[in-house]
């Protein structure tokens, strides 16, 4: 287990977001499980990585910058990354989706 | 508040882990190619997002990297499959 000691302020803030960005990203696999086109499913899936990984990347710079005393700028790498990468996959897969044409058996058009 | 920023640590990582496992099933189970894709990539960045949790939990600066690295990797796999199913090659002339 962790023995990082933080202050209070900065463990609640942390936690918040922690919780978010689980529950976030528990609802998104819970909704690409559970829509019925792959239209449908695009939308929590992205939702689920975009916000999920901003409010755990959120947190993550805030305990880094306290734990090394100066401002963590590195995640705003991966923030960077996961915020530019996320459109370019979700538009080549929709393209994709709709030159490959008609839905599968069981589905409604989309 | 110690104990509560444990606990919120240790459901982000269940939380992840969840959504990973339910990502899998739509992975094996999607009717056509482009889910599967799509389930790949969640499953990806869930990856990512475990690994920075697991470096929130025990504050060292390792396991950015990997996760710097997963996100990299799972980006250009998401990528080349969907180029690929868009129109047949993942590198054109």
């Amino acid at each position: 287990m962790t023995d990082i000691e933080l202050p209070g302020w900065l463990a609640l803030i942390a936690s918040f977001f922690l919780i978010c960005g689980g529950l976030f990203t528990l609802i998104g696999a819970c909704g690409m499980l559970r829509m019925r086109n792959f239209f449908e499913r695009m939308h929590p899936s992205t939702m689920g990585m975009t916000l999920g990984a901003g409010c755990v990347l959120i947190s993550s710079i805030l305990v880094t910058s306290v734990l090394l005393e100066r401002p963590a700028i590195h995640e705003l790498a991966i923030t960077l990354f996961v915020v530019v990468s996320a459109p370019v996959t979700a538009i080549t897969l929709m393209r994709a989706a709709i030159t490959r044409g008609r839905p599968h058996k069981g589905e409604k058009p989309g | 508040m110690n104990t509560l920023f444990q606990f919120s640590v240790m459901f982000a990582g269940a939380c992840c882990i969840a959504a990973m496992s339910l990502a899998l099933i739509r992975l094996f189970r999607g009717p056509s190619a482009q889910d599967r894709v799509l389930a790949f990539d969640f499953f990806n960045v869930s990856g990512m997002m475990v690994l920075l949790i697991l470096g929130i939990r025990s504050g060292s600066a390792v396991y950015f990297d990997m996760a710097l690295l997963l996100a990299l990797f799972g980006f250009v796999g998401a990528t080349a499959l969907g180029k690929f199913l868009l129109r047949g090659e993942v590198i054109e002339p």
